[in-house]
């Protein structure tokens, strides 16, 4: 296991990432951005409310705003991080020699993905001093904090693998590229408009019931941050639907799911298929 | 040692390798020559285990490149025809990188490296960005890096290629130096000249074939037993003409174009024949000042051997 997790290519991986100045760049832009809309929340609460201080209900809805904006964040970040990872490499003709070496197409690929969200995390964990001011204000407890969390790694992971799926399938990193955003605008946004559509048609049919929102529901990261603050959307889509299996696990289960697949698919397609022709007798 | 039997790889219906059959000793330096498109790269990306044939196999030190393809990445170095270095690593760090994916330890990878570098001439560039460094100093590198750690089997795709005339000398001394430690070298060129000088033997590749292999002196007989014999005469250059007309194994004969005193024509008979022949011109009256055989240089050879194969 542990030549999985300290090996060369991750080694070289992290290297490569966080020397050249677009990974810095990277840091840089989401800190900015979260920093500007947590500033912008502040000025603008503080501005309209009656009271020039911060309260604990206004400091919960800020680290709601701040919540979907991270995630906003992750969703764009994401694809760009890893559906080059393998793209790139054949592109600047670095592939070949690296399947030429004896690391397994396991290492390489775990490697690239555990590269990418590392890389993640650190801008996650380098905008938690902004997350201290909802906690100074209150409002928020550490488990929604850590809820809040594991949402994010649970959508990072399925969409890094995504995108390093698509960047083993296609040779172009622009069209994997492409596609990657692709899936996850649709998982982010598609998802989410037919679940208000849907769940529209049916609202005012008190006697049906369909699984459909569920279905979509299920899929969209927002929905699940949002039903990690508020119940009564998940309770409505699960009323609507009559599945009393809860939203969230539904959620885990098929992002880790989505995950497995995409990172199996990729590990058996990086190099050329083997086994074709058997040895009869 | 490696060997091949009746390896074939197909692109859709395009058969870019026709059944292969190679077989090439330990020790022994195996240039493949071949015209563009012939098949080099294929072949050797199925050696290398980067490309799966369509049929037949292929045998890296004993271990089948389908079956064990991991034992065969240990025993090969593999340098491609073309291939991009990692910009933001330096020359040593590179080489590190390489040298652990091949689980050789730190300490050890500490001592080699500047061996290697030492062996490529580039220990002056060790501490450079390997971006910044020339195509022919990449071309080392990425040779060194191809010897880290120790293969028998060395898999060179085109080394030479882009190197300037003094590279090209460099490049061949280093091979020179691990040919004489033993290895098997497999390398592939178009340009005949440049292999024959390093190789023990050579194959010849046209359109995914095999058309000739053997040693490079095998090999120029093989294809010198059509050669071009020129006969200066100092008078009667028509009974000449008759007189060799009637004889056997020639053809094209004909008057040269440039000196009005010359015949020239093909000749497929031995050299023992080539005696009998001048004997026989010679005592049949004829006035011969000179009679001898144009030198064919390898280029010709290779030109010969590929001769109305359709290159499209
Ligand atoms: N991925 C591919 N798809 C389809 N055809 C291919 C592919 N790779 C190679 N070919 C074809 O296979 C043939 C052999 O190519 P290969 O690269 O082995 O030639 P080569 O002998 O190395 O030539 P060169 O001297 O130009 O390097 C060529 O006709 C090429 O077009
Ligand atoms: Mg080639």
């Amino acid at each position: 296991m542990k030549s999985l997790w300290i090996n060369p290519v991750l080694n070289k991986e992290i290297k490569l990432r966080f020397r050249s100045f677009k990974g810095f760049l990277g840091v840089i832009f989401y800190l900015f951005a979260l920093g500007l809309v947590a500033l912008g929340f502040i000025i603008v609460s503080t501005m309209y409310g009656q009271a020039a201080i911060f309260r604990p209900e206004e400091s919960r809805m800020m680290f709601t705003v701040l919540s979907f904006v991270q995630m906003v964040l992750i969703l764009f970040m994401t694809p760009g991080l890893t559906s080059g990872a393998i793209s790139g490499e054949r592109e600047r003709q670095t592939l070949n020699i690296l399947l030429t070496t004896p690391q397994s197409s396991v290492t390489i690929i775990i490697s690239k993905l555990v590269s990418s969200i590392s890389y993640l995390l650190l801008m996650m964990i380098a905008s938690l001093p902004l997350y201290s001011i909802v906690f100074l204000f209150g409002g928020v407890s550490p488990s929604l904090l850590i809820s809040t969390f594991c949402i994010y790694l649970i959508t990072m992971i399925a969409i890094a693998s995504l995108g390093v799926m698509f960047s083993t399938l296609i040779r172009k990193t622009i069209i994997s590229t492409i596609v990657t955003y692709g899936v996850t605008v649709f998982l982010a946004g598609g998802t989410a408009f037919l679940t208000t559509i849907i769940g529209q048609l049916f609202m005012y049919q008190q006697y049906s019931q369909s699984i459909v929102p569920y279905l979509t529901a299920m899929f969209n990261p927002f929905f699940i941050l949002l039903s990690n603050f508020e119940s009564y959307l998940t309770d409505e889509i699960q009323r609507l639907s009559g599945i009393d299996f809860p939203l969230m696990a539904s959620f885990i289960i098929i992002y880790v799911l989505i995950s497995v697949l995409a990172i199996g698919i990729s590990i058996k397609k990086l190099r050329p298929r083997m086994k074709a022709q058997k040895r009869i007798g | 040692m490696i060997e091949t039997v009746n390896l074939t790889k197909k692109y859709g219906s395009f058969t870019a390798l026709d059944s292969l059959n190679l077989k090439i000793e330990k020790g022994t330096v195996f240039g493949f020559v071949g015209h563009n498109g012939a098949g080099k790269s294929t072949t050797f990306s199925i050696l290398s285990t980067l490309l799966a044939p369509t049929s037949g196999t292929a045998y890296v030190n004993g271990y089948d490149v389908t079956r064990e393809p991991k034992k065969v990445r240990n025993h090969i170095g593999y340098m491609p025809d073309f291939f991009g270095v990692y910009d933001q690593f330096k020359t040593v760090e590179y080489l590190d990188f390489y040298g652990a994916s091949y689980g050789i330890p730190k300490h050890e990878r500490e001592i080699l490296i500047p061996q290697l570098l030492e062996l490529v001439n580039l220990s002056h560039k060790k501490n450079e960005y390997v971006d910044v460094l020339s195509r022919g100093m990449k071309q080392r590198l990425c040779l060194a890096r191809s010897l880290i750690h120790d293969p028998e089997v060395l898999i060179l795709d085109e080394p030479a290629s882009g190197l300037d005339p003094r590279a090209r000398i460099e490049m061949r001394e280093i091979l020179k130096e691990l040919k004489s430690m033993g290895k098997t070298i497999l390398i592939s060129s178009h340009i005949l000249p440049e292999l024959a000088e390093m190789c023990d033997e050579i194959g010849v590749i046209t359109n995914g074939r095999l058309v000739a292999s053997g040693s490079v002196t095998s090999i120029q007989n093989q294809l010198k037993a059509n050669k071009i014999i020129h006969v200066k005469l100092t008078a009667d250059l028509e009974k000449a003409i008759v007189f060799f007309e009637d004889e056997p194994k020639i053809s094209n004969l004909s008057k040269n174009d440039k000196h009005d005193d010359t015949i020239t024509f093909s000749y497929s008979g031995t050299d023992v024949e080539q005696v009998e022949l001048l004997k026989k011109a010679v005592s049949n009256g004829l006035q011969i000042i000179s009679f001898g055989q144009e030198e064919t240089d390898l280029e010709d050879v290779f030109l010969e051997i590929t001769k109305g194969v359709d290159f499209s």
